[in-house]
């Protein structure tokens, strides 16, 4: 039977200590779990470690932790494969981030994670006197919400957030992911309350830095960015929402120029997301202006680098085939619905792929 | 080898240097560029947000185009944005026959179709560094090992998260193929809390506190841990790193001034080019340091 080493992050508040490395050796099979190796070390070598977990199976999300700097639930991760992307021959394990230590493994999920959900109103808000029974929704029209609706509140996209790592009051990942599960739900009658109420608070829907962090995490495929943008896109393009973050103007300043020109024109950007996607606007409205004049120093230090001529950022060429380019523009946005693949589902009731 | 090379629209617009060192250093490497000058850009994940029917026709239309260069060996990127968000579409496009139809069709009058492959590729330049010409053949072609210089790697989020679309399974070590070619061209790397995180750049119109504090913040841990320079295959990257480093100063409150260097622009030392053919002139972070170490290399 092979020996694993756990190097396991301690910390105990009322110890008045501050946080050491302590490692533990357990004799496993590498298919066993990190949760299985940290339970026969609490029951064998000593009895105070923290973790905390229930079902063993990934379906409760109590266990979530920094496996090797990855946070993941300990009970749905491998010893032999944790192994592989060890440190120095030991599995290193920690609580996850961006959440108070209770105790060793254990984070304060009530201080962070549910006060998030909390904050999107994570119940449904139908409109008009209630059915006789029970509602009744088409099957497809909750495809859309089943990647939302798989979550199990293990907060791992929350503990690896690379944007509330800087802005502790970021909604975060797992609680935009859950406002958009009602958001999408046919049977809420709050759609454009919530999403507005999302896209105006200053640290809600445009201030995901698009990282990627959740969605690698997330141990049941919730990838919560991808609800994010879900989000993003019905506040923008159904709704018209118009954000104090330059949310709308940014996404409509990026398809504008991209139509007329092919290519980015990286000088007409900043200003025109100032100017909720028109230039004109960005210079003469008062809100636009004032964003942006502290932009200027960065201006000149790339202009005084020579990154930047005045040329260039006057004068942007199109794509000798843009014509080709606005052509599909044209074509996708005269849908009266736009298409999405959704790859959660396609692999199950989705068009057949050759293989 | 012959590639479609996709340089992106941020190379040859705020970091022309990249483009320049691009073009450099593939004759070094035995690399042939055939530049897709008619390809549109990738969408860096905004068009994304607004439209994937839409983000996915103007990469596949990109792709068609790649996919049409004759004798190319596949198609090459120098932008970890762009290898995201094409890698992103491209795993639409192959998911779904009936999708890559739809999408296809706006390709018609054109006769330009995007064909699923297993054998055919879209790489980072850094990927393709590695896996196709190799460590060793890089190695066999350094005449000036960078001893002694201490760079911290930065990848881009793009480039190394998800890991499951970007090829992870197949190439398990692509989060680590910076370093692996830091020590092959005989320079350090430096190990620090930054080198997989975001730098921020996706915010910097929308929460510019935000993001400046995601670039200070690996900046100065990256000084802290005694780099000389940073480097990056991700041009967007560059733009929070060293165009706004100096106001990335002010929302992490410390002085910071460490020069960040395009991947090219790397490899390219070690290949013997010199700073200026590199670009290395076009910085706002200026990289005199660096270069002085560089020189006194040549001399020794």
């Amino acid at each position: 039977m092979p020996t694993y080493s756990l190097k396991v992050r301690r910390f105990d508040p009322e110890s008045g200590d501050a946080a050491y490395w302590e490692s533990f050796e357990v004799e496993l099979p590498p298919e066993r779990s990190v949760l299985d190796g940290i339970l026969q070390a609490r029951n064998d070598q000593d009895g105070s470690i923290a973790i905390r977990c229930s079902c063993q199976a990934a379906i409760c999300g109590s266990c979530a932790v920094r496996i090797n700097g990855k946070t993941a639930l300990a009970c749905n991760t491998k010893l032999g494969e944790a192994l592989e992307r060890g440190k120095d021959g030991a599995i290193v394990v920690e609580p996850m981030g961006n959440m108070p230590v209770i105790k060793d493994l254990v984070v304060d999920m009530d201080a962070v994670h549910w006060k998030k959900v909390q904050r999107v109103v994570p119940w449904l808000l139908p409109d008009g006197p209630p059915p006789e029974r029970e509602y009744i929704v088409p099957a497809e029209s909750m495809i859309d919400i089943t990647q939302a609706m798989a979550c199990i509140h293990c907060g791992a996209c929350v503990g690896a957030c690379l944007a509330l790592e800087v802005d502790p009051d970021f909604i975060g990942p797992a609680a935009l992911a859950k406002a958009y599960r009602f958001v999408g739900d046919p049977r809420d009658g709050q759609t454009e309350e919530r999403l507005r109420d999302l896209a105006e608070d200053e640290h809600g829907l445009y201030d995901c830095t698009h990282c990627f962090a959740c969605v690698e995490v997330c141990p049941k495929d919730v990838a919560p960015m991808d609800q994010i943008m879900r989000l993003r896109r019905r506040a923008t393009s159904d709704y018209g929402i118009k954000d104090g973050n330059n949310g709308y103007g940014h996404e409509k300043a990026f398809v504008n120029i991209i139509e007329k020109w092919g290519t980015l024109h990286e000088a007409q950007l900043l200003p025109r997301s100032f100017g909720q996607g028109s230039l004109i606007r960005s210079q003469i409205d008062p809100d636009s202006l004032k964003q942006l004049i502290p932009t200027l120093p960065t201006v000149i230090n790339g202009l005084k680098s020579g990154k930047v001529s005045p040329k260039k950022a006057l004068i942007h060429p199109k794509l000798p085939d843009q014509d080709q380019v606005r052509r599909i523009f044209d074509e996708v946005h005269s849908r009266e619905e736009r298409i999405e693949l959704n790859m959660y589902i396609v692999g199950e009731s989705g068009p057949e792929e050759e293989s | 080898m012959k590639v479609a090379y996709w340089p992106g629209c941020v190379s040859r617009g705020f970091t022309p240097e990249l483009h320049g060192s691009m073009a450099a250093v593939a004759p070094k490497l035995g690399i042939e560029l055939v530049e897709l000058d008619r390809a549109n850009c990738c969408g860096a994940g905004v068009i994304a947000e607004h439209n994937q029917e839409l983000v996915d026709t103007l990469n596949a239309r990109t792709f068609a185009m790649a996919q049409s260069v004759e004798g190319a060996a596949g198609m090459m990127n120098i932008c970890s944005t762009c290898q995201g968000a094409q890698s992103e579409c491209q795993e639409r496009l192959d998911a779904s026959s009936d999708y890559r139809g739809t999408v296809n069709e706006h390709l018609k009058p054109e006769g330009l179709s995007y064909e699923r492959d297993g054998d055919w590729w879209n790489k980072n330049f850094l990927w393709l560094l590695v896996e196709e010409i190799g460590l060793d053949e890089l190695r066999s072609k350094v005449v000036r090992p960078l001893d002694g210089l201490r760079v911290a790697p930065f990848y881009g989020c793009y480039i190394v998260r998800p890991t499951r679309r970007l090829g992870y399974a197949e190439h398990p070590e692509r989060d680590q193929y910076l370093e692996q070619v830091i020590e092959a061209i005989g320079a350090q790397p430096v190990d620090y809390a930054g080198k997989h995180k975001c730098c921020g750049f996706p915010l910097i119109t929308m929460n510019r506190t935000t993001s400046l504090r995601q670039a200070g913040r690996h900046l100065a841990d990256a000084i802290d841990a005694g780099a000389d320079c940073l480097v990056t295959p991700c041009p967007l990257c560059h733009l929070n790193l060293d165009l706004q480093q100096p106001d990335a100063s002010k929302f992490v409150e410390r002085d910071l001034g460490v020069p960040v260097l395009h991947f090219p622009q790397l490899v390219g030392l070690a290949l013997g080019l010199e700073p200026k053919e590199l670009g290395m002139n076009k910085h706002v972070v200026k990289t005199t340091e660096v270069q002085r170490k560089v020189a006194a290399l040549a001399a020794a």
